[in-house]
């Protein structure tokens, strides 16, 4: 019992930073319309600049998360500037091989600027939290605690951004109906500039958490990719709420999935459970807009 | 000026196996418009099956049934058109951004597939001592040899796509690439046309898989990396024109000339920067991509160039036959 208990924090941990992002892989999905293939990327990038805040500035990690997550936002939108926005006007498709490109350049570049070796926020090993329980006990570390901790007050306030704020409105009425949204008189690329600012924010603190529950390395974010786009369409691509919950059950599903197979095929797992989506429900089971 | 000879045959074969690769891409998504990101995994397929068939038994894994090479050959073809086809049965019918991470989620299952299953593959240590076919030619005539059967096979391929390309059939696949219900509303089974293009093209995935294994002589699950293996190939359709014949082949000659002449201009940094110097070609691979799609998105040599060659050449032959 203590060892499912177990499995299902660290689900929740990898669902967390699962969650942070699929959430900006659904809204760029939605408003922008193409599969954003350097989402990974940009994890990646906003965990290295939060090492660089953390090793050479010495700040406290919580403080770096913010930094560095506008920082990579800055980078994504010379990215948009220089290369995506030229070319909106073509087919969706075009746009998705541009940002494979972009993924790998941004590869490359915290390749070059960082180094190809494995890197640690911390050195040293965190103490866990022990709590007893039944015949074993479950360990759980602080930085456990922040990541779950830190995608519930993230997810809050999207929640409240959407809802309630004329940015968060304008953003859901551009991804329900496009043309609809511009005749209303929405300045359609100002909802752009926020989508990215919103969708990576949300990435880079999920590629941060990445580094801080495991290690730093520069295909960590390419590596999460295939398990955050199966959360996205798990919750039905282009809903920022679903992409939470389809993120949270990729994450546990992963997990537990390690008491039945292998753990050295547990990253097939989010691919199984994408492909069973995809036959059986290719709306995302929460019932996703028509794709 | 025997080792410039040496390298331009090295040059040429392998050029050449990545050109029946751009060719490969060409039918899927140059034609029929299937986003395939996962070439890696058809190639790595390919390879494996052929290597396994062909290489002497081994004690330490089940592998090696010390076949022909020829069969070889066709076991590639059919093990990376088998898996193809199940892929394709799943994700075809969604739309080109979920088949693209789908193709990445066969990759990543067969990377772990080829290194976990020790019993069959060896796992991370790979499997050495692949027949290299001419061996018994000698180190002079070997290399040639097998440039020439790289040349044939390349030959052989660019004939039948083309073929496909002008005949019916292909007029199907671009017609579904271009208004899939106009196709869908005369009749045609689209799924079924889009099957056996990604099947086709992965069939000769695996074909390129298995002639690089051989030329190469080791197949480990590391060798084959997604950014050498797909993403190289993707640059060299678009950069040579997306739906081509020609230009896949082109695109495929040219790009890995910048690539290997960019191996040559890393050499030539100091050996601190060495270890970065994978990373610059990766970023230099993503530049070309996006400068391609900013600045050239039809490619060196255009799909409509190559319809006005063909109209030109059906009102030749109608003229001759009328």
């Amino acid at each position: 019992m203590a060892e499912l208990l177990q499995l299902v924090v660290f689900g929740l941990v990898l669902g967390s930073i699962l969650t942070l992002g699929a959430i900006g892989l659904s809204l760029t999905y939605g408003i922008l319309k193409f599969a954003h293939f350097a989402h990974g990327d940009f994890m990646t990038l906003g965990a290295y600049f939060a090492l660089s805040l953390v090793a050479m500035a010495h700040l406290p990690i919580l403080l770096s998360i913010p930094i560095a997550a506008l920082a990579t936002i800055l980078v994504a939108l010379v990215a948009d500037r220089l290369i995506y926005r030229r070319l909106r006007r073509t087919r969706p498709v075009i746009l998705l091989i541009a940002s494979v490109g972009v993924a790998l350049i941004l590869r490359s570049a915290v390749q070059i600027i960082w180094g190809p070796n494995v890197q640690v926020y911390s050195p040293g090993i965190q103490l866990p939290y022990v709590i007893p329980f039944g015949d074993g006990a479950i360990r759980i570390k602080p930085d456990h605690l922040i990541i779950m901790g830190g995608a519930l007050i993230l997810v809050s306030a999207l929640h409240v951004f959407l809802q309630y704020t004329r940015v968060g409105k304008a953003m859901r009425a551009m991804s329900d109906n496009p043309d609809l949204a511009r005749v209303t008189g929405i300045d359609t690329e100002k909802i752009v500039l926020w989508t990215w600012g919103i969708g990576i924010f949300l990435a880079a603190v999920g590629g941060i958490f990445a580094g801080m529950d495991a290690q730093l390395h520069p295909v960590v974010g390419w590596r999460l990719l295939l398990p955050v786009f199966a959360a996205a369409i798990l919750g039905g691509i282009g809903r920022p709420y679903g992409a939470i919950a389809g993120g949270m059950t990729i994450g546990l599903a992963q997990e537990l999935s390690t008491l039945v197979i292998d753990p050295s095929y547990k990253p097939a797992v989010s691919f199984a459970i994408m492909v069973l989506v995809l036959i059986f429900r290719p709306r995302g089971i929460f019932a996703g807009r028509s794709t | 000026m025997d080792a410039l000879l040496s390298y331009a045959v090295f040059f040429v074969s392998i050029a050449g196996i990545y050109a029946i690769l751009s060719l490969a891409l060409n039918v899927q998504w140059g034609l029929t418009g299937l986003f395939n990101i996962g070439i890696v995994a058809f190639v790595a397929v390919g390879a494996y099956t052929s290597v396994l068939l062909t290489v002497e038994p081994s004690a330490t894994f089940d592998g090696g049934l010390g076949l022909p090479l020829p069969v070889g050959f066709v076991g590639a073809m059919v093990t990376s058109a088998v898996l193809a086809f199940f892929v394709g049965l799943i994700t075809l019918n969604l739309r080109a951004d979920y088949l693209a991470i789908a193709t990445i989620g066969i990759a990543e299952i067969v990377r772990l597939f080829l290194k976990n299953e020790e019993w069959l593959t060896n796992g991370v240590r790979g499997v050495g001592g692949v027949p290299r076919p001419f061996a018994e030619l000698g180190q002079v005539w070997m290399p040639v040899a097998q440039m020439l059967l790289v040349l044939v096979l390349l030959a052989v391929v660019f004939f039948l796509i083309e073929r496909a390309r002008r005949a019916p059939w292909g007029r199907v696949l671009r017609a579904i690439r271009e208004n899939e219900l106009t196709v869908l509303a005369s009749g045609k089974t689209v799924k079924a046309f889009r099957l056996q293009a990604f099947v086709l093209g992965s069939a000769i995935m695996g074909l390129a898989g298995a002639l690089w294994a051989h030329f190469v002589g080791f197949v480990s699950p590391e060798a084959f990396e997604p950014l050498q293996t797909t993403f190289l190939v993707w640059v060299m359709l678009i950069a040579g024109g997306s739906g081509n014949t020609k230009g896949a082949v082109l695109g495929a000659f040219i790009i890995w000339a910048i690539w290997s002449g960019s191996q040559f201009a890393t050499d030539l940094l100091p050996p601190e920067m060495v270890t970065q110097a994978g990373a610059l070609r990766m970023g230099l691979i993503g530049l070309l991509l996006v400068l391609v799609l900013l600045f050239r998105n039809e490619g060196l040599l255009s799909e409509s160039d190559q319809r006005r060659g063909d109209l030109a050449r059906e009102a030749r032959e109608e003229r001759r036959a009328g």
